[in-house]
């Protein structure tokens, strides 16, 4: 395990550096300039422009930026925002735990819906109801959900004022940001009510989010089972006259759930970049929106430090998977650290 | 507090314990503040959650009008060569008592001193604090000065390297706002020099009480305010992204006071029982420059029938969604020495071909460069570009439109690689110079900051003349003036001014559309 | 698909009769292969059906309801936008410009992909840890960021859109040919060819290659799809398309505002997105029940 665990790391060190290089050599190519979308129509004289380049640290060789800026990076220094004047770091740890709810909750929708769909689907194999779960989780799995985000909002808030159209709670709640995470800190708080707000708003973008994975959980799920039905000892099982609701229940979902951690474990970038389409849409003060927001305002040391720090989520929820993986089916650990 | 405000809005609790209910304004802002300290930033939302809460400045403008009058000075005056200024400062203001800081004397000179020698000198200890002091230099303020003396404790006196007319209204601008020296020593002291923009002490009516980004903004009225309590015993910025959803809060009671609405909800607002539809034409103009070192645009009668080619009155109805009126000049009308007289190019495609024929131009194909960003002038860029390049094409023009990220916009544009693009502004501190002189003169030309690179010596004379003097009447007659050559000349064809929206709740009472675009809770403001 | 089959041209006939057979069992597959006939059909002669011509603004009829509603004319089947442009003309013309940019995308990722997936493979050393080092880091960052931030140095616009959604593509070609590569370098076949003294070049390419191509054919559907969404999205964000080009998803993104106003200038070109990537995909699924020999017995 220990041994696996190293192997795993070993091989995220090169893409780490990888990652730097990208984060750093993309942003110095970068048309733009940050001094000029400060300045606006005012606009700024020659001598100050170098002034603030100066100040930024963007006067100095290329090669000297970039190891000053690996050095800094070893040290958790990703550069302070040119917009904020804020660390870098400060203010993505600010905003991940929204993210991080958002996805979540958008991954236990997916898996509550899309795990029985798929199982359903596959004892059903080629019935209507079968027929009716792939046509609607491919149709999902087709759906450009930045359209799909703005439909439910016409429909939903709009037209039927069922739930709010942005943002993560109602502000005639003041809830005091302990974990970031608005449904546990509204539990924390004693605000009543904030609770329910806080799952109302929930509602929308964890059903826009979750509307991918929900689709590939489904087909995925539907695939392994049956996988597993047609073996031989699940058949042996099934003529000995267990009822199929043992069968699933002892056999089937325990692949199910290699399934699911697998499909996880690819979604997280799937999720993160549908998180910059989803927060857009709903003004959920994530990650999503801020990265974006920071490209359009040419904030460098945003975009770079965000883009690093999205790459070593993305890398250590698929170490965290890989491991799980392991734990749930121990044959994996030693062919994977074959290859 | 937060009970309180939970109670406020549901309507309970606070009549059983006999406590008279807190007046609790809330304001749908549109974004989080870039920060506290308005030397640093630009953005109005900035503006709004400092500034126009937190602090004062050494003047101020008075709400609804660009006229400048007493703020932390009582009064002022000027020596005859208009080089000296001399403020006499009010005694008995007090700052903000907060969390960090409790202040033991009274606001003085060395207030004064702290704030504008941190922006101005480059050796002063908080000058490397925070950020750029972006208005400070837009403002050329420090070439402008030549020295701040503090006289007495009550007494200060800035001398200027040059004649200089809008000067005290620059000193009414929000970059201008006074900050507290003695919190800046005792944060020295304890070596948290960045809390001073970050946990701002001003001595304005609202004293900060707590901020979660996107989130919201609190304030409690300041008890002591050299001005007087304000009405409103709470302030909160409830921060709201998308203009829709400030609508449905505001038509559900969550919030009493709303900016930029979408010019599509209006007609419905208008008619909402509920909702005090308030507008004012904005201190603003949108324009498309013509380069003129580029030909054919170098030919006047080429700019003026691309001019009368443009059907401004669809722009306004498409783009605006009449939240706006059409332009004729490059100044607002709301601005004193707005030229009445002056006549606009009419609308004529015939017309316009006829003088493009007799000009010798055919088959012209151009660009058009619009902005990427939504701005107080033009809600929308690419649209008026798709609607000027129809109108184009019908006088045998063909126009191709260009986009670029805004940093790179700005630059390129400075650098005049356009042909014809689409810019505006809007004003800082009234003065008909911040407009015709920053954006038509010769010099600005030279910088680029003039995007129609447009230098013509008679307009330019005239707005040296202007600004060397103090008059008043003076100046009108010869900005006057300016703008009927400037129209003949048309550098620029001018499109429109924005007609600001704010639907205020019926309840508030009071509330004032301002110029300058700033939104002002103190001055008169109640809740009924 | 077996080996000794692909180098005989009588067999590929064959062949082909076979997958179609395979193919045509799933008559969802056929109904979105005719559907996706259709959209390429309109988008070669978009300017013969649609019924205006895309950008003509009439400004007299802006936001015009489509024809079923209350206030609709015929004319304008689907309505029109804020500056008064057919809806119906300005989908029927984005269908070119979104079945061009998932092909585009399509045929250079699968192209570089497929190319640096058999160096790596067979060549190994190095090469191949450079070649999959690069790899891993493109998809260390999740495809639409690396996108933005491509065409954010690119500049906004289709064609830089493309190659930038082609670029977060290419790792998974690379990986889908260096595996099947690698299996096929232990064959018999290779080996024989081999001691025959044929050049690398024509083992890569004329033995090793054709091998690989059926689960890369499938990558290449599945690619299809996405990059018409990841195209559209881009488009949404203002990054990729610009207005007035009638791209589909910058169609979305040109009448976001209008969602209460005009809610069906946002909400056709979202169907027809929605309709493509569907077919695509039905499309896509039936090739790989036809292609995967495991199902076939199944």
């Amino acid at each position: 395990m220990l041994r696996f665990l190293i192997n795993r790391l070993m091989l995220l060190v090169p893409v780490f550096i990888g990652v730097t290089v990208v984060a750093f050599g993309f942003i110095r190519v970068l048309p733009g300039d940050p001094v000029e979308v400060l300045a606006g129509e005012r606009g700024v004289s020659a001598e100050k422009r170098v002034e603030i380049l100066a100040n930024l640290g963007l006067d100095k060789p290329v090669w000297q930026q970039y190891l000053t800026y690996l050095n800094d990076v070893l040290h958790g220094n990703l550069g302070v925002s040119v917009k904020t004047n804020r660390p870098v770091v400060e203010e993505f740890f600010e905003l991940f735990p929204a993210t991080a709810e958002l996805a979540i909750c958008a991954i236990i929708f997916a898996v509550i819906i899309g795990v029985p769909a798929g199982i359903i689907a596959a004892l059903k194999r080629g019935s209507k109801i079968d027929q009716g779960i792939m046509g609607i989780s491919l149709i999902g799995y087709s759906m450009p959900i930045f359209w799909w985000g703005l439909l439910l909002i016409i429909l939903f808030s709009n037209t039927l004022n069922l739930t709010p159209v942005s943002g993560r709670l109602s502000f005639l709640f003041d809830v005091d940001p302990v974990t970031g995470f608005m449904l546990i800190d509204t539990l924390l708080s004693d605000e009543k009510g904030s609770f329910l707000n806080a799952l109302h708003h929930l509602i929308l973008p964890t059903v826009v989010l979750g509307t991918i994975p929900l689709a590939v959980i489904a087909r995925q799920t539907r695939s392994a089972m049956l996988e597993v039905l047609s073996e031989d000892y699940v058949r042996t099982a099934r003529a000995k006259g267990l009822s199929t609701f043992r069968v699933v229940t002892i056999h089937a979902l325990r692949n199910a759930m290699i399934t699911v951690v697998t499909v996880i474990g690819l979604m997280v970038a799937i999720l993160l970049a549908g998180a910059i389409l989803t927060e857009t849409i709903f003004g959920w003060p994530g990650i999503g929106k801020w990265i974006i927001f920071s490209i359009f305002a040419r904030d460098y040391y945003a975009v770079q430090g965000g883009l690093l720090l999205i790459a070593i989520t993305i890398m250590t929820v698929n170490l965290i998977v890989d491991l799980l993986y392991g734990f749930i089916n121990p044959r994996i650990l030693h062919q994977k650290n074959k290859s | 507090m937060k009970k309180t405000l939970l109670a406020a809005g549901l309507g309970l609790g606070l009549a059983l314990t006999g406590v008279a209910q807190a007046k609790t304004l809330v304001f749908c802002s549109e974004g989080s503040p870039e920060g506290f300290n308005p030397s640093l930033y630009s953005a109005g939302t900035t503006f709004d959650a400092s500034s126009q809460t937190i602090y004062n400045r050494i003047v101020q403008f008075e709400t609804g009008t660009t006229k400048v009058i007493p703020g932390l000075a009582e009064s002022w005056s000027s020596s005859a060569d208009g080089l000296e200024y001399t403020f006499n400062l009010r005694k008995g203001v007090q700052f903000h008592t907060t969390d960090d800081f409790t202040p033991t004397r009274d606001f003085n000179a060395d207030d004064i001193l702290f704030t504008y020698n941190r922006m101005w000198k480059e050796d002063h200890p908080y000058h490397d604090v925070g950020g750029e002091y972006l208005y400070f230099g837009w403002m050329d303020m420090g070439s402008l000065l030549k020295s701040i003396e503090k006289v007495d404790d009550y007494t200060v006196k800035f001398t200027l390297t040059r004649p200089e007319s809008p000067f005290v209204s620059n000193l009414a601008m929000d970059f201008a706002s006074v900050l507290s020296a003695e919190y800046a020593d005792n944060l020295a002291v304890a070596g948290r020099q960045a809390d001073i923009d970050n946990k701002p002490v001003g001595t304005g009516p609202f004293v900060l009480d707590s901020y979660v980004k996107d989130a919201y903004i609190r304030y409690n009225a300041h008890d002591d305010y050299w001005d007087g309590r304000s009405n409103i015993d709470k302030l909160v910025f409830a921060i709201t992204v998308d203009n829709n959803v400030r609508y449905q809060k505001l038509k559900a009671g969550e919030c009493h006071v709303m900016p930029y609405p979408n010019p599509a909800d209006l007609a419905a607002m208008a008619a909402d029982a509920d909702i005090n539809l308030m507008q004012q034409e904005g201190l603003n103009v949108g324009y498309l420059a013509f380069n003129t070192e580029k030909a054919p645009f170098d030919q006047k009668i080429v700019r003026q029938a691309l001019s009368m080619a443009i059907n401004k009155q669809a722009i306004l109805d498409i783009v605006f969604e009449g939240a706006g009126s059409v332009a004729k000049n490059p100044i607002p009308p709301t601005m004193w020495s707005y030229n009445h007289a002056v006549r606009d190019y009419a609308y004529d495609p015939a017309g316009a071909k006829a003088m493009l024929d007799s000009a010798g131009v055919s088959g012209l194909k151009t660009n058009i460069w619009a902005m990427p960003v939504q701005r107080p002038y033009n809600p929308n860029a690419r649209r008026m570009a798709e609607l000027i390049q129809a109108d184009w094409a019908k006088v045998g023009v063909d126009a191709e439109i260009v986009t670029y990220e805004w940093g790179e916009y700005l630059q390129r544009s400075r650098d005049g690689e356009h042909d014809t693009m689409l810019l505006g502004w809007t004003g800082d501190n009234g003065d008909p110079d911040n407009f015709m002189g920053v954006l038509l003169g010769c010099t600005a030309a030279a910088s680029g900051g003039n995007r129609a690179r447009w230098c013509h010596e008679e307009f330019d004379s005239l707005l040296n003349q202007a600004r060397q003097i103090t008059d008043q009447a003076e100046r009108t007659a010869l900005y006057e003036e300016a703008q009927e050559i400037f129209k003949d000349e048309a550098p620029w064809v001018t499109i429109a001014h924005s007609i600001v929206f704010k639907p205020v709740r019926k309840e508030v009472t009071g509330f004032i559309v301002h110029p300058l675009g700033s939104h002002i809770f103190y001055d008169g403001v109640d809740l009924k | 698909m077996n080996h000794s089959a692909v180098s005989s041209k009588s067999t590929l006939g064959q062949q082909w009769q076979e997958f179609w057979f395979y193919f045509s069992v799933s008559k969802t597959a056929v109904a979105g292969l005719v559907f996706l006939v259709l959209v390429v059909f309109v988008a070669l002669f978009a300017d013969v059906i649609s019924p205006h011509e895309p950008a003509e603004q009439y400004r007299q009829f802006a936001k015009l309801p489509p024809a079923w509603k209350e206030g609709g004319q015929m004319q304008f089947f689907l309505g029109t936008d804020y500056a008064g442009r057919d809806m119906l003309s300005r989908i029927i013309h984005g269908s070119r410009l979104s079945l061009l940019a998932g092909s585009i995308v399509v045929i250079l990722s699968l192209s570089i992909g497929v190319l640096l997936g058999l160096i790596a493979g067979y060549r190994g050393g190095w090469l191949e840890i450079l070649i999959m080092r690069v790899m891993d880091t493109i998809m260390a960052v999740p495809g639409l960021l690396l996108a933005l931030v491509l065409v954010a140095i690119l500049g906004p616009g289709l064609l830089n859109a493309m190659v930038a959604i082609a670029i977060t593509y290419t790792p998974y070609f690379v990986r889908l040919t260096r595996a099947s590569t690698l299996s096929e370098l232990n064959r018999d076949y290779v080996t024989a060819s081999k001691m025959t003294g044929a050049s690398s070049t024509r083992l890569m390419f004329v033995s090793i290659l054709p091998n690989c191509m059926a689960p890369v054919i499938v990558q290449g559907t599945l690619s299809f799809s996405t990059a018409i969404l990841d195209t559209a999205a881009l488009g949404f964000l203002g990054m990729g398309a610009q207005a007035p080009t009638p791209e589909w998803g910058t169609l979305i993104a040109e009448n976001r505002d209008l969602i209460l106003n005009a809610p069906w200038t946002v909400t056709f070109p979202g169907i027809a997105i929605l309709l493509a990537v569907l077919a695509i995909n039905l499309v896509g699924d039936g090739l790989r029940d036809a292609l995967d020999p495991k199902l076939k017995r199944s």
